[in-house]
């Protein structure tokens, strides 16, 4: 039997590779090897643990000491110091802002204290290419559960009664999806996966795949099980490399073992997967523009009714759910849907996943339950805003969704409150903003990216987000005239009755959620031309203060205009005809003697 | 996979090796680390300890090196902490490990003359 003394865990999510976590973990093997340790010490590569601002990071079992931040020059160190004599590397650990004391224990910072861990519950602490270490934390019991002690429709009540909504952003309750496709006539029936995560800012579906892949795999057959279906698709972006990679030695790994392919688990039961990497397109989240990719045509949506339950991949009845979903499964399957039911918000059951990102200490991945309100999300576990600066929202759901002031902060996030404030859950990307953040400038961005990802096949999207886009950047460059609020408001009724998917129908949600919190912005930049946040750079004004000014020269020798003049150990000015904003000399003054206005 | 009962079976064998990453261990076996325990071999202590460890195994069993207990002259120490009982063996050589390993921790009873320092 293969035991160690001790293993360490190596972050290798998308965040930390991308600080190089790779080049740590060999200096760790290394260092490993040359102090004779290989036998009594693992060094396990995982998904992602959630602090990504932190990264590379590494917990080291069976301790559960938590290092951050580390360069391969700390390899040596943490290897003669902790692996081999037991001595905390504490220069290593993290300090909490805030906290005197460093904390050595993962479990100990407030980041994982405060979160309930059910559709994350392997990643960050399995190697995800390990079938193995899956199955050792109860991994494919479910499948072999429901296959032998469960009628399909047993699952489906399941499911059913653990009140699971659908993680993608619609929030459709999950077993009602599965007992209408299971009803439907037709065969054969699919199961398809969503994992054309595209929001910008989100990367959670990610973070399951590339963390734990085996718990959609094998969500997917109960579903296939329950439903009367013996083919799944993943459909995943080609972005996602990573991804497509542990999925596919996944699905080898669990044919290998008996796990998918035909007969599983002796019972009679075929279920297999079958990877489709999508192109990237925005629009290809949306389940009928999905489908049809899969299919091999133009990712484009068409009109529901018919539901994928009834016409769905080829025709045929369909279960799509998004990766996180699908996550959530197996737990529920093995604690019961009571269990499931018992977390959460009486309408919105369970955890939903976020990811943190924008002005916010620690971004990153975090799971916590439904009704947990956005000021512990942000505050608590996200650890407040960087630089001392003040919160002013928060941006749920991507471009679908809308941005939530300070004000509502206490509110419990689930489907129905984040709905009543004008935005949704979304697929639980959480961009956070601080008071530099221009919100005309962000429902712009926004609008600009579902503009540029419209697939153009019907016209109040294709159009009318084109001219919502046109209106947005004559108010952000001084241009904006009376009126203009009314049109973007009328546009956007327009587009939200006509537009035919659900990316069109949402895609003015930006807009109309900024105007209902920061009308006085869109009103500042149209009446008085000022920028109230400093950011939208046509409207800004550079101005040398004279009493903070020391003449030294700075600003005019690097003005690439040559806008500023003024005689050495004078107070220097700034031609306004001439100026073209560019800001540098605000970076280069040492005195802050230069101004916005 | 044939069975559910397969699975079962690969499951108990698969978390004994996984137990270490657990965060709350029943018994932890500490190995004394200073300059001193490591000159008197503690090295080879802890290998003996994994070694039959993993013979009896006793995957849930945290195996963890501390510093020196101030105890230099009878060093290699290995302490056992089972909830609030402690046990402190002296000049414990490999097979004095192992032995441990079956008594104390398989068996459940304390090795009492390797408890107290022979002089």
């Amino acid at each position: 039997m293969e035991m160690y003394r001790s293993h360490v865990l190596v972050c290798a999510g998308a965040g930390c590779i991308s600080s190089a976590c790779k080049a740590v973990q060999s200096a760790l093997q290394e260092n490993i090897d040359q102090y004779g340790l290989a036998k009594e010490v693992k060094v396990v590569e995982t998904g992602c643990m959630g602090p990504c601002d932190l990264g590379p990071v590494v917990m080291i079992f069976p301790d559960g000491v938590f290092y951050r931040k580390l360069k391969p020059e700390d390899a040596a160190e943490i290897v003669s110091e902790h692996l081999l004599k037991g001595k905390v590397v504490t220069r290593l650990l993290h300090r909490q802002p805030g906290d005197p004391d460093q904390v050595t224990s993962f479990d100990q910072l407030d980041f994982f204290k405060r979160q309930t861990r059910i559709a994350l519950r392997n990643t960050g602490i399995i190697n995800p290419e390990s079938v193995e270490e899956y199955i050792a934390r109860d991994g494919y019991r479910a499948l072999g559960k429901v296959l032998s002690q469960m009628t399909p429709q047993q699952v489906v009540d399941t499911i059913k009664g653990s009140g699971l909504r659908g993680r993608g952003g619609a929030g459709f309750p999950t077993g009602l999806k599965w007992e209408l496709t299971a009803r439907a006539a037709g065969n054969p029936k699919y199961v398809v996966c969503n994992a054309d995560e595209g929001d910008p800012g989100a990367f959670m579906d990610r973070s399951i795949l590339e963390g734990d892949p085996h718990s959609v795999l094998e969500a997917m057959a109960i579903c296939g099980y329950a439903i009367g279906s013996s083919k799944g698709y993943i459909y995943v972006r080609a972005e996602y490399p990573l991804a497509v990679e542990r999925l596919e030695t996944a699905i080898s790994k669990a044919r290998e073992y008996g796990l998918m392919g035909e007969n599983i688990f002796g019972t009679g039961f075929n279920f297999d997967v079958e990877i489709r990497v999508g192109a990237g397109a925005f629009v290809c989240g949306e389940e009928t523009a999905l489908l049809a990719s899969i299919e091999g045509k133009r990712g484009e949506p068409r009109p529901k009714p018919p539901f994928p339950a009834q016409e769905g991949l080829w025709g045929k009845p369909t279960v799509i759910n998004n990766v996180e979903t699908f996550a959530n499964i197996p737990p529920i399957i093995l604690n019961g849907a009571e269990w499931f039911a018992s977390i959460g918000t009486e309408k919105s059951k369970g955890t939903k996943v976020f990811a943190l990102a924008g002005k916010v200490n620690n971004t990153g991945l975090v799971e916590v339950p439904m009704g947990t309100t956005l000021r512990e999300i942000i505050f608590e576990i996200g650890g407040g805003i960087p630089g001392g600066k003040k919160f002013k929202a928060v941006q749920t759901g991507g471009p679908s969704g809308g941005c939530i002031p300070e004000e509502y902060l206490d509110t419990p996030v689930d489907y129905e409150s984040l709905t009543k404030l004008g935005t949704i859950m979304g697929s639980g990307g959480m961009i956070i903003v601080d008071e530099d953040t221009c919100m005309v400038d962000l429902a712009k961005f926004f609008l600009e990216f579902v503009q540029e990802e419209s697939c153009g096949k019907c016209s109040p999207c294709r159009i009318g987000t084109k001219r919502m886009l046109e209106i947005l950047n004559r108010i952000t460059s001084g241009q904006g005239r009376e009126g203009d609020i009314e049109l973007l408001e009328e546009l956007s009724r327009g587009i939200k009755d006509s537009a035919l998917c659900g990316l069109g129908q949402t895609a003015p949600n930006p807009v109309l959620s900024t105007l209902r919190y920061f009308r006085h912005e869109y009103e500042a930049h149209i009446r008085d031309k000022k920028c109230p946040a400093g950011a939208c750079r046509d409207l800004l004004t550079y101005y040398i203060n004279p009493e903070l000014c020391r003449g030294c020269g700075l600003c005019a020798k690097e003005c690439p205009a040559g806008a500023i003049t003024g005689d050495k150990k004078k107070p220097h000015v700034i031609d306004a005809a001439k100026c073209v904003k560019c800001g540098t000399c605000e970076q280069k003054c040492k005195f802050n003697a230069i101004i916005t206005v | 996979m044939k069975s559910l009962d397969e699975l079962d079976k690969l499951r108990e064998k698969l978390q004994q090796q996984m137990k270490v990453r657990d965060k709350d261990h029943e018994v932890t076996v500490k190995v004394s680390m200073g300059t001193c325990g490591i000159a008197a071999g503690a090295r080879e202590t802890v290998k003996a300890l994994l070694e039959e460890l993993k013979e009896q195994g006793l995957g849930g069993v945290a195996l963890t090196q501390t510093s020196c207990a101030g105890l230099c002259q009878h060093e290699p120490l290995v302490e056992i902490v089972k909830g609030m009982e402690k046990t402190t063996y002296v000049n414990v050589d490999r097979e004095k490990a192992k032995e441990i390993v079956r008594k104390h921790l398989v068996e459940g009873k304390v090795i009492k003359d390797w408890t107290t320092p022979d002089h």
